[in-house]
């Protein structure tokens, strides 16, 4: 069996829950708090991806980044960037795709937070940056945990968007579950399986653990 | 000298309220905010702290402008140097009790106040627990703790007292007026209880529907004015039996339970529940030493 297309899965995975971290936490405070009524219409494109088939998302991506494009030619030559067919690419696609899962669980963390321990912070004199990383994020380490893992479990189950934007480059882009596809057309029913096998393993045992730290039963067997 | 003039429209429970006021609070004073809930009295600490803005004020701390509409200048909480206890104390739960107090700590301050705020609260044994582990009482010390590590040129208490038991309360009244001295403190109060009120403050402001529609010291405020007693307290009724001709007034004062014989048109008014003042001025109260 072939072990790169897990290798590329796990890599794609993990940059891609990086990526989300960073972008989530900021965007998931702004919904979390702004009174701006434009509020509604980005918390509507962040869940998109929710609802909206795989195939749709990687088809407009497709498009949009293609060197025939203004956008895609205005990467390809001026930036030297290359996303379609490529790793790069699939790590923007995945961002994207699982994006509303990184940004639900932390921008309901915070809305549960109560209002005045961000007020007492700054009466404290302590700035907003301050107060969001000593204080906020510290107290949402459940909810923080949770965007992380659903986003890595979500990006090691992508298949459509992966299949429009990425192909099925080995190395490069054939990821498991593409992996996976590839063999049972080719009636690899054992490698095949031994992929799914893999995957639905290290799945569970993510979730597992992340149920398993959520609900307090971790603290209460240390104690 | 703190001078405060606000003006807002609230949007209260009951409809919205036009809130007008204007305090001046002498330094080293405690002064309390009385009134009912959605009088308005929370809002007004809310604007000293900078955590809400009128629509037309001036605060001015020690000839420090710290509120100005007029001329545009609004310092932002963390300029403002206030310190505040919510009411739901707003502890910071990832913290220990320590961490807590540390947390307030301006850069470069001695961290020896840290220590001597423990130690006045006497939470010494408990520093290092989290706040969840900790009873209300402990909590509202620690919240008050954690007010004055910056030494703010106001601290403002908003009903630290409301939530807890009423023995605890009296040990914390007397925590609260500890601190206001040792640290020589301009405190402001909000509170409904009239026993408290009596007790802490130097001046009162009675706050109906956004306005101030009393203020000047408890006595001035609260007492009747036929009576000049020469010592008189406040007590909630407990109970009021029959007795006979007269009538046997249970009254609860602080922690202490006195009886009061009354006749029929003394307490015809008079439910269980009610405040009242308990006053003496025939005859002279004895003093003695107990220890």
């Amino acid at each position: 069996m072939d072990w790169q297309p897990l290798l590329l899965t796990f890599k794609l995975a993990l940059i891609t829950t990086f990526v989300l971290l960073v972008i989530s936490v900021p965007l998931a405070y702004w919904l979390a708090y702004t009174k701006y009524r434009i509020k509604t219409i980005v918390e509507t494109l962040v869940s998109m991806p929710l609802v909206l088939p795989p195939t749709v998302l990687g088809f407009y991506l497709l498009i949009a980044l293609s060197p025939a494009n203004s956008f895609g030619s205005f990467l390809t030559d001026w930036l030297g960037i290359k996303l379609i067919f490529s790793f790069g690419g699939l790590v923007l696609a995945s961002v994207m795709y699982s994006l509303p899962f990184m940004v639900h669980p932390i921008q309901s963390g915070f809305a549960n937070l109560n209002p005045q321990i961000t007020e007492a912070s700054y009466v404290l004199g302590k700035s907003r940056a301050t107060t969001l990383f000593k204080v906020l994020l510290p107290n949402i380490k459940p909810a923080l945990l949770t965007g992380v893992v659903l986003a890595f479990a979500h990006t090691i189950g992508e298949f459509g968007v992966v299949l429009m934007i990425g192909g099925n480059i080995p190395g490069k882009t054939k990821v498991a579950s593409i992996a996976i596809y590839d063999e049972v057309e080719s009636l690899n029913y054992h490698n095949a399986n031994s992929y799914s096998l893999i995957l639905f393993t290290i799945t569970f045992i993510i979730l597992l653990v992340v149920y398993l730290v959520n609900g307090g039963y971790l603290k209460r067997v240390w104690k | 000298m703190i001078q405060i003039s606000l003006k807002k429209k609230l949007r209260a429970a009951n409809g919205a309220i036009q809130l007008d006021v204007d305090i001046e609070i002498e330094q080293g004073t405690l002064i309390t905010l009385y009134g009912n809930s959605g009088a308005g009295k929370t809002s007004i600490l809310r604007m000293i702290a900078g955590l809400l803005l009128p629509e037309k004020g001036m605060i001015v701390v020690n000839t420090k402008t710290w509120l100005d509409t007029g001329k545009g200048v609004s310092l932002k909480p963390q300029q403002r140097k206030s310190g505040f206890v919510f009411q739901d104390y707003a502890l910071f739960p990832n913290m220990t009790v320590k961490e807590n107090l540390m947390y307030a700590l301006e850069k470069g301050q001695d961290k020896a106040i840290v220590h001597e705020l423990i130690s006045i609260i006497g939470l010494e044994d408990l520093q290092h627990r989290k706040p969840e582990e900790l009873s209300g009482g402990q909590k509202q010390r620690v919240a008050l703790a954690r007010a004055l590590v910056r030494k703010p040129d106001i601290l403002m208490l908003d009903e630290p007292l409301s939530a807890l038991d009423i023995q605890m309360r009296s040990l914390l009244q007397d925590y609260i007026l500890k601190v206001h001295k040792e640290f020589s403190l301009t405190t402001i109060l909000v509170s409904h209880d009239i026993g408290e009120v009596i007790k802490m403050s130097d001046k009162i402001f009675i706050i109906d529907e956004g306005k101030i529609t009393r203020q000047g010291t408890p006595i001035e405020v609260f007492s009747n004015k036929q009576v000049s007693g020469k010592f008189q307290f406040v007590g909630e009724i407990l109970s009021i039996d029959k007795e006979d001709v007269v009538y046997i007034v249970t009254i609860l004062i602080g922690v202490n339970i006195v009886k009061i014989v009354a006749v029929e048109s003394e307490i015809h008014s008079m439910r269980v529940g009610d405040k009242v003042m308990v006053a003496s001025k025939a005859f002279n109260p004895l003093l003695q030493k107990i220890n």
